[in-house]
């Protein structure tokens, strides 16, 4: 079933910078999608369209079933420093209405979930650059959305933080099946984490080609380390320079 | 931590000690300047005319910093919700802001008919400008990433207000806050200065004034010795509630490797 279809959408800045022209993407739901492009190509501009956080200047963007919840997160973890984990992770519910022990139950259990049980009381201040990622996921995921949208979340992380978190999001992603739209300008991420990947073009942005991965889940470590995720980086790795060059 | 108490300690009281020699061994009359411990005494002997002095100003330099906060911050309350009533009076703010105190206490005074109605207005005038433009910086200052989740989840003005604009001004309106402090308690002194040279004042200004008057320096120095302490004691009040409110979470208020 199809949840969102993009169609040929555009957006000019005020200040006269054209980030994407005539981009089109269909999202299935339930699917793992990442948007694979290089630096400005104005892949955070579609997700931010999406989101409904900016209007296209040109296209449409459809919801065949209707705009469900969504969930954002930016590349930065952007919590509220004034307020501990488990205020951060409420804060959608705060905002929706929801009561307040309801709201507390289901962040604790959303910290649970991304495995920071143990941290509701702590500050962000007082949190590591990985954890503070894992709070703003659960603050993603709290209100339970049909679509999670993320703007390159682990750009800012090491190595080894970052592989972690790759593993531990598709491990959430099996367990509650949201739609998961990725968007980052690492190969190697992209093939790792997703079931498809949209290879996106430079400024102006629009998507140039699709890459079907057909790799079973759970995905390891040994998937990660296997010739079929190599071949796999290198047809990517191929098609976004391809990308870049047109 | 002890260092920061002791180095200024021992800096006050080798130039009290040097100020004291300085005027028995010059043998300077009192009349001219008298020495820490002719003011120790004066400050003393005149406690019972100083003290309620020192009442009055406060009380002025208090009330006057409470209207510049409810004045100031719902301005720049207002403000950051309209473009339009920012645009069309925070350049009379600014006037009010930059013209002189001194120059204006008078036709307060005259105006309001009321010493201590007009005191207020002048201390309010000196104190509000910084909380207002504090506040404004602070309310602005709000992560755009924040911003934007906000909308997401359909938060409105009043919303997006509560929980996140204000939250994020606090350090900035404390900061103002600090700066508001000291300059109420200059406010009411200086418009205690113009009142009292038409003889209708009780503060400490005005007991400054009447000792000049009179000659009798050393009380002027026992009253200029209470404004300073009240400013002092201000500062490290709002230092303290500043240092409170944010410890938890803001850089300011935590230490580097805590």
């Amino acid at each position: 079933m199809q949840l969102v279809g993009v169609r040929g959408v555009a957006k000019v800045f005020a200040n006269g910078v054209k980030a994407l022209d005539g981009a089109s993407l269909d999202i299935e739901a339930g699917e793992f999608l990442s948007v694979l492009g290089p630096s400005g190509c104005g892949k955070s501009t579609l997700l931010r369209l999406i989101a409904g956080l900016t209007p296209a200047s040109a296209g449409t963007i459809e919801w065949p079933a209707g705009k469900p919840d969504l969930g954002f997160v930016f590349q930065e973890p952007t919590l509220m420093p004034w307020a501990t984990a488990l205020a951060n992770v409420e804060l959608p519910l705060k905002l929706g209405g929801v009561a307040r022990s309801e709201r507390e139950a289901r962040a604790a259990e959303a910290l649970d979930h991304v495995g920071l049980a143990g941290f509701e009381r702590t500050w962000p201040r007082e949190l590591s650059g990985g954890m503070k990622m894992r709070v703003s996921i659960a603050r993603a995921l709290v209100t339970r959305p049909k679509l999670l949208l993320m703007d390159e979340p682990f750009a800012a992380l090491d190595e080894i933080t970052r592989r972690r978190l790759n593993t531990d999001l598709l491990e959430l992603w099996q367990r509650t099946r949201f739609t998961a739209v990725f968007v980052t300008h690492s190969v190697f991420e992209s093939v790792f984490l997703s079931q498809r990947i949209a290879v996106m073009s430079t400024r102006p942005g629009r998507v140039l080609s699709e890459l079907a991965i057909p790799a079973p889940y759970p995905r390891t470590e040994a998937f990660g380390t296997s010739a079929e995720y190599a071949a796999l980086c290198r047809l990517a790795s191929a098609q976004l320079s391809e990308a870049m060059a047109a | 931590m002890t260092a920061r108490f002791i180095a200024p300690a021992v800096m006050g009281l080798l130039m009290l000690v040097l100020w004291e020699a300085i005027v028995r061994l010059a043998e300077i009359p009192p009349y001219v300047l008298p020495g820490p411990v002719a003011v120790a005494r004066t400050l003393v002997a005149d406690w019972g005319m100083l003290a309620p002095a020192l009442g009055v100003t406060l009380t002025i330099t208090l009330e006057a910093l409470a209207a510049a906060v409810i004045v100031g911050v719902l301005l720049a309350v207002l403000f950051s919700l309209s473009r339009w009533v920012e645009l069309s009076l925070f350049p009379y703010a600014i006037i009010l802001q930059v013209t002189p105190i001194v120059a204006i206490a008078p036709l307060i005074i005259a105006w309001a008919n009321d010493v201590d109605l007009s005191l207020l207005i002048c201390a309010w005038l000196v104190a509000f400008f910084p909380i207002l433009s504090n506040t404004i910086l602070g309310l602005r200052s709000v992560d755009h990433n924040l911003l934007a989740l906000f909308e997401l989840y359909g938060a409105g003005r009043w919303k997006t207000l509560i929980y996140l604009r204000l939250p994020a001004a606090l350090p900035y309106f404390l900061g103002g806050l600090r700066i508001s402090g000291g300059l109420a308690l200059i406010g009411a002194v200086v418009a205690e200065f113009v009142a009292g040279t038409g003889g209708n004042a009780s503060g400490l200004a005005y007991r400054i004034l009447e000792a000049g008057y009179q000659l009798r320096i050393p009380r002027m120095f026992a009253a200029l010795v209470l404004i300073s302490a009240a400013g002092i004691a201000i500062y490290l009040l709002l230092s303290l509630l500043s240092h409170l409110l944010l410890r938890r979470w803001h850089e300011s208020a935590i230490g580097p490797e805590e």
